[in-house]
């Protein structure tokens, strides 16, 4: 059989192309660090695993919350925002005594989100819960919804609001499991603050990647979600309440 | 035209009063054009000739590249630099004030002189911060716009 020179080019170049896009190729995208201009995909899902055993009478991740998202109060502890907070446990039996960060919970089925009337609270598609303050009107029903009182009205007018964490006036806001350093391949402020400073009770990762930190943990040993009764499926998980 | 001559004489006052009348407000007149400054804004540019895109572009369609890259960033994740609020910030902020808000700050000037609110800074920061490096990737020709 003889080829013309244009059939062998042809059969060359497209051998070659074959070659060059077969190692690349995979059944199951590996979940990898994404560039600047891609979207997020439902390819993850952030969580966190925070271990009450470990957590003590400390604030580190509070303190670290506000101050990189530029969170300031005006000595109104009613009405200050919080993204995040201390809650204390009492066993009223035995008197034994637990404390545990608490924040947005990060629902795969958030009430918040059912609720809002204008689409401003949403879930992105890599599970982080967020408000889209462009949108919110300020109407507070999520305030309502949420079973963890994990959000906040913004009261008065803000100054000196951070450049990655935009704050104002008339708009809902709550932990944003920081976007904006999870976007840039970072974890959570309030991890990390726990890690350094505190007791080490906080890991942040992809629940969706078996091989992650987190995932073997949760694989490895009993965790809860808090209400689980109503079948939000939160992305912040607990152990040793 | 004799008539006229005839009537010249008593004429003459009432001419120089008109004469006068003119004079003083020709005088007026040319003292409130050397006082008066060219229409429009002071805008200053304090780095750089050239924005992330064409300058007419930017002049009239600076709005929309911030409201795309807006959607974007906050429902995708996406956070390239070149259309993002804080890469305007970033470049376009006063050295003495770090911000573009204020009597001759890049985004009041023009805005006050057009009466367009902007609702950006009631929200976000108008003011740079210091440590970020700013990028403006557009290196074709800038049109020959206005000069600002």
């Amino acid at each position: 059989m003889s080829l013309s020179r244009r059939e062998f080019i042809g059969i060359g170049s497209a051998a070659a192309a074959g070659m060059a896009l077969a190692p690349g190729l995979r059944l199951i995208d590996l979940a990898q660090a994404r560039s600047p201009d891609e979207a997020v995909t439902s390819l993850q899902r952030w969580g966190l695993l925070i271990d009450i055993n470990k957590c003590h009478d400390c604030d580190a991740c509070v303190t670290a919350c506000h101050e990189e998202n530029g969170v300031h109060g005006h000595g109104r502890p009613t009405t200050d925002a919080q993204w995040i907070r201390k809650v204390t446990l009492k066993d009223q039996q035995t008197g034994h005594v637990q404390t545990l960060p608490l924040m947005c919970q990060h629902c795969e089925e958030p009430p918040c989100v059912d609720v809002c009337p204008t689409g401003a609270s949403f879930k992105r598609a890599d599970g982080i819960v967020l408000v889209d303050k462009h949108i919110c009107i300020g109407c507070r029903y999520c305030m309502m919804a949420c079973p963890y009182k994990a959000r906040s009205f913004v009261h008065e007018d803000t100054t000196d609001q951070k450049p990655h964490a935009p704050r104002g006036k008339g708009t809902v806001e709550s932990c944003t499991l920081c976007v904006h350093r999870v976007d840039a391949g970072k974890i959570p402020a309030c991890v990390e603050a726990c890690n350094k400073d505190g007791n080490k009770a906080m890991v942040f990762g992809d629940l969706k990647d078996r091989s992650s930190d987190i995932s073997q943990q949760l694989a490895a040993g009993p965790s809860t979600q808090l209400r689980p009764d109503l079948n939000l499926n939160t992305g912040v998980r607990y152990r040793g309440i | 035209m004799r008539r006229i001559t005839k009537h010249l004489l008593w004429m003459f006052p009432a001419a120089l009063a008109a004469g006068l009348l003119s004079a003083m407000v020709s005088i007026a007149a040319d003292t409130s054009g050397a006082k008066s400054a060219p229409i429009g804004p002071t805008v200053k540019i304090h780095r750089g000739e050239q924005c992330v895109e064409p300058t007419e572009d930017m002049r009239r369609n600076h709005m929309q590249h911030i409201l795309h890259q807006r959607d974007k960033t906050v429902h995708q994740g996406i956070r390239t630099k070149p259309h993002s609020l804080t890469n305007c910030v970033d470049c376009h902020a006063d050295p003495k004030t770090n911000s573009v808000l204020g009597q001759e700050g890049f985004c009041s000037s023009c805005h006050e002189f057009a009466s367009v609110k902007i609702d950006c800074f009631s929200c976000h920061t108008d003011k740079r911060d210091k440590n970020a490096v700013a990028v403006a990737p557009f290196k074709g020709t800038a049109t020959s716009g206005r000069k600002p």
